[in-house]
């Protein structure tokens, strides 16, 4: 079976996947009468080659982050997550009544309880669909799907019922006070002296928590023996229930650090951008989240590497659709590709590389 | 409430579970032969656009179907060569072609028309019209008319064809499925693959038989969407139907009648839901119901293990926590206050029934048991 080195493995085969999925979308442009080389020249002009784009991206970023995190975790004890969108919509929850009911001295102790509230609200809205697979086996992709509409539901009541401010047309909570406001990248580097550096983009703070994020997850993974078990059960259910390891509990906890990390998206956009919780604030980013996974092998600095390239293509995405004819939809066309290459036709992918292989090994 | 409202609340439920009842039975028949399809959604959206663009162009909706019904093949090859031939995944397949068709109807709209990823109305003839049986009376007479002749009228009578198609194909695929030589090898692709396979039968060409009546059946679905619903497509105009179908394909534990039935009932939430924004009911029967939920969930958990007890119980308290809100809220004008159901909920209705029935409480729902699973043949 291994007839490509491990490196290969990890490296060509979602790089091969990438330009596929890039082909098939320049052909798409070309076929819709824009020029592709042009297109990839704005969206690097718009991104890459300002400090404001930069802010942007890294927002975006933040965003797959914890999403692909949250995916890969689940991935690993070979559970399918697809219900980061309503896991984050009840983190976005969570923060907003952390944010609006307790009066905070400080913006670096709200984070910390805004944090706290996302968690658990997004633990919560993953735990019922992990219970109803570990203990009633109902199919977790049916019921998280099924949860993302629900929670679509219950954001949607609280907006236009209790949590809207008295007066207000707005489906939105009132603005969170300002003592719960994150730094942006703009106040960090005003603060060591760059006044026009991160133009009013919306980076901020929680970027770092993403990184310790990362971190985390790659100890859980790969250095404890939480993690331990959860990828023997990815691996093998029977093998790891006769080691001794149970299934209930680790796919509890397994889909409940994931539900919990989906949810921690909502401080980067409802505390750190819109400084206030609105309908739709998640824009899909929980189902990047699997594209992100996917072509980050499910391991964090895959992860990482993944999400900075899906930043970039968002913010690139905007540019498109504010100088050329091409809509952002076309992002999710590219996704989709993404997804489909390397989720999906691998072995279409993997096939021809592992002749190459072949062929240098038999020189 | 008379009893006009009450059938045209019905009419207007068969016309919304149409697109939902075909997608079902796509999702059957693919399901059925050991394929999941989470791709019923875009392949609905996909259709649609299609139907719905070459419709205009030509002018005939039927040239239009046939499109549409193409597009929706097409993205059901991709599913098929990814999980039948290549053995990927049949999940991550299903959510590349839902993003897919999301994409590119948009970006294709957009370039095609320019109008934001919508596609110009369309005339007569671009699109299916109400077929009108003999004797109907036309809906400007219709409060003057007899309970029979509303009914008849009204719920009957009036539907583009495709309506009546999509109920003709629950026979249909009843036969198909239980009466005939096929049906019995798809059902047993689905079950046993390794069995047909040693009978000299063909997984692979049965399951691929499998996804592209899955495929027709969604292409119908879109342009049903499209060319008779309305009269053109809008960006993400499947708006979830795929996934409810889906919903009610579980609902209806992966059977053509049962799929009839459930269907029918979600329609019937998002008819309630389009008719009546305010549902009132009074607080104490309300809070009563929720109580009585409740007793029934921490009854249930009362001898199961710790696990039950934190998920089912913290359940069943937060229930009586929010119908103590009701009460608390009424408590001043009196327990017969009326109180407004909220719109969500009845729109969430049938993704908790779902979930509720998933979770196995009432009547277990057990699936094909090869689903998801890449045939391997034996060397």
């Amino acid at each position: 079976m291994d007839v490509m080195p491990k490196w290969a493995d990890v490296v060509l085969v979602p790089l091969f996947s990438l330009l596929l999925a890039a082909f098939l979308s320049a052909l798409l442009i070309l076929a819709i009468g824009e020029s592709p080389s042009e297109a990839l020249s704005l969206m690097v002009q718009g991104t890459l080659l300002r400090s404001a784009g930069w802010g942007y991206m890294l927002y975006y970023t933040t965003n797959f982050i914890f999403t692909g995190l949250a995916v890969s975790v689940a991935f690993h004890a070979s559970l399918f997550n697809i219900g980061g969108e309503g896991q984050a919509m009840m983190g976005g929850l969570g923060v907003s009544l952390v944010c609006l009911f307790i009066p905070w001295p400080h913006w670096s102790l709200a984070i910390v309880g805004a944090s706290v509230g996302a968690a658990v609200f997004g633990m919560i809205w993953a735990g019922l669909p992990a219970y109803l697979q570990a203990k009633r086996g109902s199919h977790i992709v049916i019921t998280t799907i099924m949860f993302n509409f629900i929670a679509a539901g219950v954001l949607n009541f609280f907006l236009v019922g209790a949590l809207k401010p008295k007066g207000s047309m707005d489906p939105a909570t009132a603005n969170f006070p300002a003592s719960t406001h994150l730094p942006t990248f703009e106040d960090m580097a005003q603060l060591v002296g760059f006044e026009k550096m991160f133009r009013s983009a919306p980076a901020n703070v929680s970027f770092f928590i993403a990184l310790l994020a990362c971190v985390a997850v790659w100890y859980l993974i790969w250095r404890s023996p939480l993690g331990y078990e959860i990828r023997a059960l990815g691996k093998s259910g029977p093998a790891a229930r006769y080691a001794g390891i149970g299934s209930v509990k680790v796919i509890m906890i397994t889909m409940m650090i994931s539900g919990a990390l989906c949810g921690l998206m909502a401080i980067n956009t409802t505390q750190g951008e819109s400084e206030r919780l609105i309908l739709n604030f998640t824009e899909g980013a929980g189902f990047i989240g699997i594209a992100v996974a996917l072509m980050g092998r499910s391991h964090p600095l895959g992860v990482l590497l993944a999400a900075l390239l899906f930043g970039f293509l968002y913010q690139g995405g905007a540019e498109l659709a504010l100088w050329t004819k091409i809509p952002r939809e076309l992002i999710i066309v590219i996704q989709a590709l993404v997804i489909l290459f390397t989720g999906a036709l691998t072995m279409m992918v993997r096939a021809p590389l592992e002749r190459l292989f072949l062929m240098a090994w038999r020189g | 409430m008379d009893f006009l409202t009450l059938v045209q609340v019905l009419d207007s439920s068969l016309r919304l579970a149409t697109p939902l009842l075909l997608a079902c039975l796509a999702g059957l028949f693919s399901e059925r032969a050991g394929i999941f399809d989470i791709g019923l959604e875009g392949k609905i959206l996909a259709a649609a656009f299609v139907s719905a663009a070459i419709a205009y162009i030509t002018g005939s909706v039927w040239v239009g179907l046939l499109a549409g019904i193409g597009a929706s093949v097409m993205l059901s090859a991709i599913h098929g060569l990814a999980s039948i031939t290549l053995r990927g995944d049949q999940i991550i397949s299903g959510v590349a072609i839902n993003f897919l068709a999301a994409g590119l109807t948009v970006v294709i709209a957009q370039a095609w028309f320019g109008q934001g990823g919508r596609t110009p109305p369309l005339q007569s003839g671009g699109r299916f019209e109400p077929i009108n049986f003999p004797g109907a009376v036309p809906s400007k007479e219709m409060a003057d008319a007899g309970p029979l002749m509303q009914l008849y009228s009204e719920l009957l009578s009036g539907h583009s064809l495709l309506v009546y198609f999509a109920l003709l194909t629950v026979p249909i695929s009843w036969f198909v499925l239980y009466k005939t030589r096929f049906g019995l090898r798809l059902r047993a692709v689905g079950e046993n693959p390794a069995a047909v396979d040693t009978a000299g039968i063909s997984v692979i060409g049965m399951r691929y038989a499998a996804v592209i009546i899955c495929g027709i059946l969604c292409g119908i679905a879109g342009a049903y969407l499209a060319t008779a619903l309305q009269a053109n497509f809008t960006k993400d105009m499947s708006a979830g139907r795929g996934f409810i179908a889906l919903a009610a394909l579980i609902f209806a534990k992966w059977r053509p009648w049962y799929a009839l039935g459930a269907c029918l009932l979600f329609g019937f939430f998002f008819a309630v839901d389009n008719r009546f924004q305010n549902i009132l009911l009074p607080a104490w029967a309300i809070s009563s119901v929720l109580l009585l939920l409740a007793l029934g969930l921490l009854a249930y958990v009362w001898r199961k293990s710790l696990l039950d007890k934190v998920v089912l119980g913290g359940l069943g308290l937060g229930i009586v926590f929010v119908s103590a809100l009701i009460v608390n809220s009424a408590w001043s004008a009196g327990l017969g206050t009326q109180i407004k159901i909220p719109v969500v909920f009845i729109q969430s209705l049938p993704y908790i029934l779902t979930v509720v029935v998933l979770a196995g409480f009432v009547g277990k729902a057990i699936p094909p048991r090869s689903g998801g699973v890449p045939y391997m043949k034996e060397k």
